[in-house]
């Protein structure tokens, strides 16, 4: 980290730690590092994150590192030497290299969706430029095994990795579309006006100066897409593409042995960890709150000119293929199914218990990541980072593996709630806390921080400016992230499977239950009740505008 | 302008998120105060783990309940899962009963002492064949696997999966490797013949063009439109579809295979009484229902299965009796070691 800080004249080491105990506030509210000749942004970083914030978010932090309690024990069970035998094998080298393979065509293909669509709708004079970002949201609703599943029904040669590869990009482009929409939204245009000022094309502009300051944006959707692609079972398995997460569930599945399994998995929290760490090497130093005095004239849209029908082209085949096409495909279904039994009752009471879970799922998540993303965004060092790397650890691990985990622990010491909702609200705490956590950090970085140290030499408390100053500014972005955890938790299916109350059904659990049963028509609605219903937080957070 | 937007579609946000949360604390109140009669694990009711799709096996588990005289709780999930679930939950499982669809997840809890030996009356309704061998889970019902043909390309199949391999039949046999019943095939013949002749085989089937499906029912479907000429399949699915549509509107035929190929092995769906859970008695008692005449003629009568007890014959037209079919002589316990046939697949490349 050090390596990227531009040269700061030193002020204490420690005062660069979030959790440093030295730097205390003045007892007047006033922070420590408020008397520092250094600039805005050093003396933020110096601050001591408040304790309210700080125990918080090691709560939070501590729930997220409960699956690798559970894996340290499954895998060390017969001693570290057949662990060490597990992951060194050829084989489990072999599909590492096939799931790494896969995760970087599909973050690559989803930085080309997501950059190229919220550039057309956001920058340019796109004809339906909103409706093109509000559609280009949407695949967000579609879980992976249904894309996956389509794609497989109407091509059935499209198995393999060219059909992992597709219906896993087709699934979460949104993921990098979202983000960098924003952040587009909140660039300053005066300096692209400069650029061009100074003799630059456009094509140059948008290369040297608006894509730098995508870059976070970018690289932080790109992470949730890569840990996405990593720890995705259902579309891999679908498109019988052998990668790492194949072969965890082989294992448990054939086996029945859940220590090769958890020695896997170990595997693929290392390399989070190494993902995660890389992608904070690219946010830099830069703010990205705009500083400067006024307010940021909206960006003129560029004309395109002849470029129109080529860029209408595009927003439309994508939508085509990553919306129409899988709803057209359940509408087909539904029309020529002999199976179909329209069970109304069931269907009701699937989709009622859906947005139940779900919206508890994303309430708990939402509040867990918001100390989390605050600190990830106000403070700086290893405390800080540490914090914002556990949140992540377990992201790429399978569902199957989290929900083992959980029910090993809740089996053990909370026995009351196992097999009752609360539980699967934590399990869907503990798989999302990263998507949460990136919304809300970067809805805090955006908001500027200039207004919190006004609050500050205003006389306000630390946890004040947070409730009245930080939190309302972010709002907007924290809600987004909120509707963003509602639509996965929705899709979510095999930790529902394990850890649901007996007799609950979601809709992705009747889905599971329709399909297993060879019923595609009866599994239809459930499909279509599913895409339908996520596709309103899905909607939301395409209009929301920061 | 911007900011009443950013406003509204907060408020609309948190109005969503809110309203359900309202509904499902009701709903959690619900579902704590009918949970806790089970909570101590009396006998008075029992909680079922079912591998078995609700679909094919809730109205006979709607009829146990009846029978068993006890409040039946059934949680549905992947066989697989649902053992490595009762594997961690250890002795403080929720689960008196295990319902598998195959024979390998009940030697998983078998081997690892999870499952109460059941009473000698119980297990000498099954013939010793179709369970397992210390005496702690039982079949219930039977699957076989069988050859389908299209009548239009095909005039008669062949009589040993050893002929699919055959030249006259490149490009025309379809079949789906991940499927289960096929990976116990391909197990059984691995025990059967070894693993040295198992492996040219799958190489063979490779090599001459057969196709993979995603299950039993697409490889079906690409029989009966002619996509290929024969399929790999389990024996009852054709019989389903015949029951939905009528046999003239079924484009295929099935074949099944004599004198004990590996290509006519019998699988079974089983039970196991959990040890631990303080619902034996409960669980026995369904068990023997499971087992009882009722029980035995649904599976024969609705999911076209072979029944393993109570002498209830199949009463499903064409459908020959189980002791006619000429199946491979094969100890189910045996069938645990998929993780082999699964590599082997794998080293293949057909998974």
């Amino acid at each position: 980290m050090t390596a990227l800080d531009p040269a700061p004249p030193p002020p204490p080491r420690g005062s660069h730690q979030a959790t440093d105990p030295g730097q205390r506030p003045a007892p007047d509210g006033r922070p420590a590092g408020h008397t520092a000749p250094a600039g805005r942004r050093r003396a933020r970083a110096g601050r001591r994150a408040p304790l309210l914030l700080v125990v918080p978010a090691c709560v939070a932090a501590a729930f997220a590192l409960l699956p690798l309690g559970y894996l340290a024990v499954r895998a060390l069970e017969r001693g570290p030497g057949y662990a060490w035998d597990v992951v060194a094998d050829e084989r489990t080298l072999l599909l590492l290299g096939r799931s790494l393979g896969l995760t970087a065509v599909v973050v690559a293909a989803c930085l080309v969706l997501g950059v190229s669509l919220a550039w057309l709708t956001v920058r340019t004079a796109l004809p339906g430029a909103r409706a093109w970002g509000v559609l280009a949201t949407l695949p967000l609703a579609v879980p992976s095994y249904v894309a996956a599943f389509t794609w497989l029904a109407a091509v059935p040669e499209i198995a393999g990795f060219t059909g992992a590869a597709l219906a896993l990009t087709l699934v979460s482009f949104p993921y990098v579309h979202l983000p960098v929409a924003a952040a587009l939204r909140g660039i300053d245009p005066a300096q692209e006006e400069a650029a061009r000022s100074l003799g630059h094309g456009p094509l140059r502009t948008f290369l040297r100066v608006t894509l730098p300051q995508l870059r976070p944006a970018a690289a932080g959707g790109a992470l949730l897409v890569a840990l996405y692609v990593l720890s995705d079972f259902g579309a891999v398995s679908l498109m019988r593409y052998d990668t790492f997460t194949r072969a965890i569930h082989t294992s448990y599945r054939a086996s029945f042995d859940r220590t090769p399994a958890a020695a896997l998995s170990v595997v693929l929290v290392v390399m989070t960890v190494a993902l995660v760490a890389a992608e904070a090497r690219t946010r830099g130093r830069a703010g990205h709150a705009r500083t400067g005095g006024g307010t940021a004239r909206p960006a003129v849209p560029l004309p395109l000119g002849r470029w129109r029908i080529p860029a209408l082209a595009w927003c439309a085949g994508v939508t085509a293929v990553a919306v129409v096409f899988p709803l057209g495909s359940l509408g087909y279904w539904l029309a020529a199914g002999t199976s179909a039994t329209w069970d109304l009752d069931g269907l009701a009471g699937a989709a009622w218990a859906t947005l139940g879970v779900a919206a508890a799922g994303a309430g708990l998540t939402t509040l867990l990541a918001l100390p989390v993303g605050v600190i990830a965004a106000r403070h700086r060092g290893r405390g800080a980072r540490l914090l914002e790397q556990a949140a992540y650890a377990g992201h790429a691990l399978p569902g199957i593996t989290v929900a083992l985990a959980l029910v090993f622990f809740a089996v053990r010491y909370a026995y009351p709630l196992y097999q009752q909702l609360p539980l699967l609200v934590c399990a869907y705490a503990v798989l999302f806390l990263p998507v949460a956590v990136a919304a809300t950090r970067a809805a805090v970085l955006q908001a500027p921080p200039v207004l919190e140290d006004v609050a500050r030499s205003l006389g306000r408390r630390p946890l004040r400016v947070l409730r009245e100053v930080t939190v309302p500014l972010a709002a907007p972005g924290v809600a987004a992230g909120a509707a963003l955890t509602f639509v996965v938790c929705m899709k979510e299916l095999p930790a529902t499977l394990l850890l649901r109350p007996t007799g609950m059904d979601t809709l992705a659990t009747r889905l599971w239950t329709e399909t297993g049963a060879g019923s595609f028509a009866a599994a239809a609605p459930y499909a279509a009740a599913l895409i339908l219903l996520a596709a309103v937080p899905s909607y939301l957070l395409g209009r929301h505008r920061t | 302008m911007r900011r009443p937007m950013a406003r509204r579609s907060t408020a609309l946000v948190a109005a969503a998120l809110l309203l359900p949360v309202l509904a499902a604390c009701g709903s959690d109140d619900d579902s704590a105060a009918s949970d806790d009669g089970d909570g101590n694990g009396r006998s008075s009711s029992l909680v079922i783990y079912s591998g078995r799709n609700e679909k094919l096996v809730k109205p006979i588990l709607d009829k146990l309940e009846k029978a068993v005289g006890a409040k039946v709780d059934v949680r549905y999930g992947d066989s697989a899962e649902l053992a490595a679930q009762i594997l961690e939950e250890g002795d403080r499982t929720k689960a008196g009963l295990f319902f598998s669809q195959d024979a390998g997840a009940l030697g998983a809890l078998s081997k690892e002492g999870m499952l109460e030996k059941l009473p000698q009356g119980t297990l000498d309704k099954v013939d010793a064949a179709y369970r397992g061998s210390d005496g702690d889970w039982t079949g219930v019902s039977g699957r076989v696997r069988v050859i389908a043909y299209n009548p239009d390309k095909v005039s008669k199949a062949p009589d040993s999966v050893h002929d699919v391999v055959k030249p006259e039949w490149k490009d025309k046999v379809g079949f789906a490797p991940t499927n289960a019943s096929f990976q116990a095939f391909v197990t059984g013949m691995r025990v059967l013949e070894g693993d040295d002749a198992t492996r040219d085989w799958l190489k063979a089937l490779k090599d001459n063009g057969a196709k993979t499906y995603a299950n039993n029912l697409a490889t079906l479907d690409a029989v009966e439109s002619g996509e290929v000429s024969l399929g790999l399949v389990n024996h009852y699915y054709w019989y389903e579809r015949v029951a939905e549509k009528g046999e003239d509107k079924v484009g295929a035929k099935l074949h099944f295979l004599p004198g004990g190929d590996p290509g006519a092995l019998i699988n079974t769906a089983g039970v196991g009484v959990l040890a631990d859970s303080g619902q034996s008695a409960t669980a026995r008692k369904a068990v023997d229902y499971l087992l009882s005449k009722e029980a035995q003629t649904y599976f024969a009568e609705q999911t076209k299965e072979y029944p393993l007890a109570a002498g209830v014959t199949s009463p499903v037209e064409d459908l020959p009796p189980l002791d006619s079919l000429e199946a491979p002589d094969i100890d189910l316990g045996k069938l645990e070691s998929l993780q082999e046939t699964l590599a082997m697949l794998q080293d293949v490349g057909l998974v």
